[in-house]
């Protein structure tokens, strides 16, 4: 580990933890209804929702994903599910 | 260019002619002259700083932190129960690796409440990381300000340092000092250039969290700096003595010591008391000399063991216990010569607690109480027979 | 992250639980700064979670000094970076969870605003000291369910209203304080956005849910946020210049059954012989509905 005086850390170098590892179910995004309201990806508290508004279809970020499931419970068209993580 | 002035005015015009940018301080007696004349200056525009007034010397401590994490030079100024407030800041500044300068005016601590001088305070803090500087001399207190931010912002260091100087003894008592050449204090202390500091043009993260796996290793870093810091201290005052012709640092002064059969240990302006002591007394033939601890922190053992290694009997004074146990200088003294052979007896004393007068009669006690024997803690002048009442009642 | 932001002030891959509401809360408020901040933490779960060494989530220039002084480190830096001639190099925004804010941290807070230092100071109410084991603290509301004022034979919870510390901070002439929630995200952004054109010290509070400390599911944590401010537990407002304004109303205000009903830390509440209680807490709500004018 490389030591700096006063234990100063780097920017972003939490990315290489895989959160994901934590989850027990993980949002399926259906992107049939979504209307493009961006709810899901402003509620993701990872910050690992992205998509396109215009396109009208949003994803997440399996690497960090914590299935805490605030996408599915905020979507005003249900067009989020959740599904059983079965590893 | 020699003046009369007060020591806190002395301490002021040090701090001006090095340019903090920040200035955050609480009031507390005896500080408050140095912290009011630096408001002053602020306020004439003869000093560029931001003067933060804070609501305690808690926040005065974490202005002055956010002030050094964001690439500053900054300065604070404190006492007794102010020191003791900021404790936990201290001992997070120093974990930081953050050279911070402040000026701890010596003033004992309460209870019961004593607004006078001893060294109770700053010697609390030992343990903190600080570098830790004692003036003799309001000379000193000036001199000793300019090379902590040497000291302090030299990447071999990087840790805060403490001007200790005695209260009202020291700050509130008019001497002649030589002032200090801005052209000099320019040439000998460049602006601060931080290893890390608080910027979005690079960002970095301060304060982390340290699990069992390196907080270890992060400590003994600070360990490290410290013991390097003992030759950038004597570096430092050398360039200092080269620039403005006197030499007012490094870490221990030698008075008479070399041929001494008994060497007194003190720091802080009793100092200068002793060494009138030593003058007279060798008048009298007594082979008596002063070994004056200048850095306390880090603590000078090679050099202490050096200079007390042909003496018979030490007699350690300081203005300061730590009470359950022996007293704090004499403690880090006796640890010191423990393994060496035939080396002097140490006997310690605790003199001047609470601004307690110490006459040059209470040091020739002591001089004639060691020469008699070992002890190991003796309190001087002490009012016995109001201690016998007390135990009576 | 944000589509309309191209930058990330806390990257992935920290510690936070599951659906933790302050973390969003953190998240949401600062995209919405954007990256010329140089930001202050208290001790708590933000710094804890996001920068183990030698792991640092911060993307923004980052420091955590105590539990207690996050405005007075916010406070030098930002007189550092005027003394510096670097004042517009960054905005200076400080954070604290409740216990670093309105227990702790009140004096430090109080000084920053009483000097007028030009810092936003962003108060993530989680309504305990959760990173120690949920503790109550002077944010804690009525009757909730804490390890320190916990629920037995003879008593029912923590038995003090919140420390009204919008209003504090308005008291010492803040020019901009606010209360939000991420209950309605983008009135987060909203209003970080619009603290940050004033000069001087502003404070937001922001309600964080808590998960773990409230108990309730990973996935409500927005419902019962919203929940809070529909029923008027947790209103909604700003004050501009020291006047009430921008309060969120309601037409068809909930009763109070509705939000303590989702939380485990009021579970003792539903039962019958707590009505009385209930009572109170429905009092406390008619009372802030009544004092903000949330009722349509």
């Amino acid at each position: 580990m490389k030591l700096t005086p006063g234990a100063v850390g780097m920017p972003g170098t939490t990315s290489p933890n895989r959160t994901g590892d934590w989850r027990v179910s993980y949002p399926v995004f259906h992107n049939e209804k979504c209307g493009g309201c961006r709810l899901c990806e402003m509620a993701c508290p990872e910050g690992c929702v992205t998509g396109d508004p215009k396109a009208k279809h949003f994803e997440f970020d399996p690497y960090y994903c914590k299935g805490c499931g605030i996408c599915m419970a905020v979507c005003p068209v249900n067009d989020i599910e959740m599904a059983q993580e079965n590893r | 260019m020699r003046k009369v002035m007060e020591g806190s005015m002395a301490v002021a015009e040090a701090v001006k002619a090095c340019k903090p940018h920040l200035i955050s301080a609480y009031p507390i007696t005896p500080q408050t002259h140095i912290v009011e004349f630096l408001a002053s200056m602020v306020a004439d525009g003869q000093l560029n700083s931001e003067f933060v007034n804070v609501e305690s010397e808690f926040g005065a401590a974490s202005v002055v932190l956010g002030g050094s994490a964001a690439g500053a030079r900054v300065y604070s100024a404190t006492t007794s129960q102010g020191l003791l407030l900021m404790n936990e800041v201290l001992y997070n500044i120093a974990g930081m690796r953050l050279p911070v300068v402040i000026c701890a005016v010596n003033r004992a601590v309460s209870a019961p409440i004593n607004i006078w001088n001893d060294q109770q305070d700053s010697i609390s803090v030992r343990d903190s990381g600080w570098i830790q500087l004692y003036a003799e001399n309001n000379q000193d207190a000036m001199d000793l300000h300019v090379q902590a931010y040497r000291i302090a912002e030299d990447h071999r260091v990087l840790l805060p340092v403490m001007v200790c100087m005695d209260g009202f003894v020291l700050t509130h008592t008019f001497e002649p000092v030589e002032l200090l050449d801005q052209e000099k204090v320019d040439k000998f202390l460049p602006p601060y250039k931080p290893l890390f500091h608080l910027t979005p043009k690079q960002p970095v993260t301060m304060g982390m969290f340290a699990g069992p796996d390196c907080y270890m290793e992060f400590r003994y870093m600070m360990q490290q700096a410290m013991e390097r810091s003992a030759a950038v201290i004597e570096e430092v005052a050398e360039e200092f003595a080269r620039i403005f012709g006197r030499y007012t640092g490094g870490l221990i002064e030698q008075y008479q010591v070399e041929d001494a059969d008994t060497v007194l240990v003190s720091m802080g302006s009793l100092v200068e008391t002793i060494k009138d002591v030593v003058d007279a007394e060798r008048a009298n033939g007594r082979k008596v000399g002063c070994l004056k601890i200048r850095a306390y922190r880090p603590f000078p053992a090679k050099q202490i063991r050096q200079a007390l290694s042909r003496a018979k009997r030490v007699a350690v004074v300081e203005k300061c216990v730590s009470l359950g146990a022996t007293s704090p200088v004499a403690a880090d003294v006796k640890s010191c010569l423990y393994s060496t052979t035939g080396g002097p007896e140490v006997s310690s004393f605790v003199v001047g607690l609470g601004g307690r007068d110490i006459p040059t009669d209470t040091i020739r006690a002591i001089i004639d109480q060691v020469e008699t024997g070992q002890t190991d803690l003796t309190y001087m002048d002490l009012q016995t027979d109001w201690l016998e009442e007390e135990v009576s009642a | 992250m944000s589509a309309q932001a191209t930058f990330s002030p806390l990257a992935p891959g920290h510690a936070a639980c599951t659906g933790c509401g302050e973390i969003l809360a953190v998240r949401l408020a600062l995209e919405a700064a954007g990256p010329n901040v140089i930001v202050t933490c208290a001790t708590g779960c933000v710094e804890v979670t996001t920068t183990r060494y030698p792991q640092s989530a911060w993307n923004i220039p980052f420091i955590h000094s105590l539990f207690e002084n996050s405005a007075a480190v916010a406070s030098g830096i930002q007189r550092a970076l005027a003394a510096m001639g670097r004042e517009d190099e960054a905005k200076v925004i400080a954070m604290g969870g409740d216990g670093g804010t309105a227990d702790i941290g009140i004096g430090c807070l109080s000084g920053m605003l009483e000097r007028g230092d030009d810092v936003l100071y962003l108060c993530f109410d989680n309504e305990a000291y959760m990173n120690t084991g949920v503790q109550r603290s002077g944010l804690t509301p009525f009757d909730a369910n804490t390890s320190t004022t916990p629920v037995g034979k003879v008593s029912s919870g923590n038995q003090t209203r919140k420390k009204d510390m919008p209003w504090i901070a308005a008291s010492h002439g803040a020019p901009y304080v606010a209360v939000a929630t991420p209950g309605y995200p983008r009135d987060i952004e909203r209003k970080v956005q619009k603290a940050l054109t004033f000069k001087g010290p502003k404070y937001i509070q922001v309600h964080s849910p808590c998960p773990l400390g409230w108990r309730f599911p990973s996935d409500k944590t927005i419902e019962v946020a919203k929940m809070a401010a529909e029923t008027a537990c947790y209103p909604i407002f700003e004050i501009v210049n020291g006047e009430l304004t921008g309060v969120r109303k309601l037409r068809n205000r909930k009763p109070v059954t509705e939000y303590l009903k989702m939380q485990g830390r009021f579970r003792h509440l539903l039962r019958p012989e707590a009505a009385e209680e209930v009572a109170r807490i429905q009092a406390i709500a008619d009372e802030n509905a009544k004092r903000y004018g949330i009722d349509l």
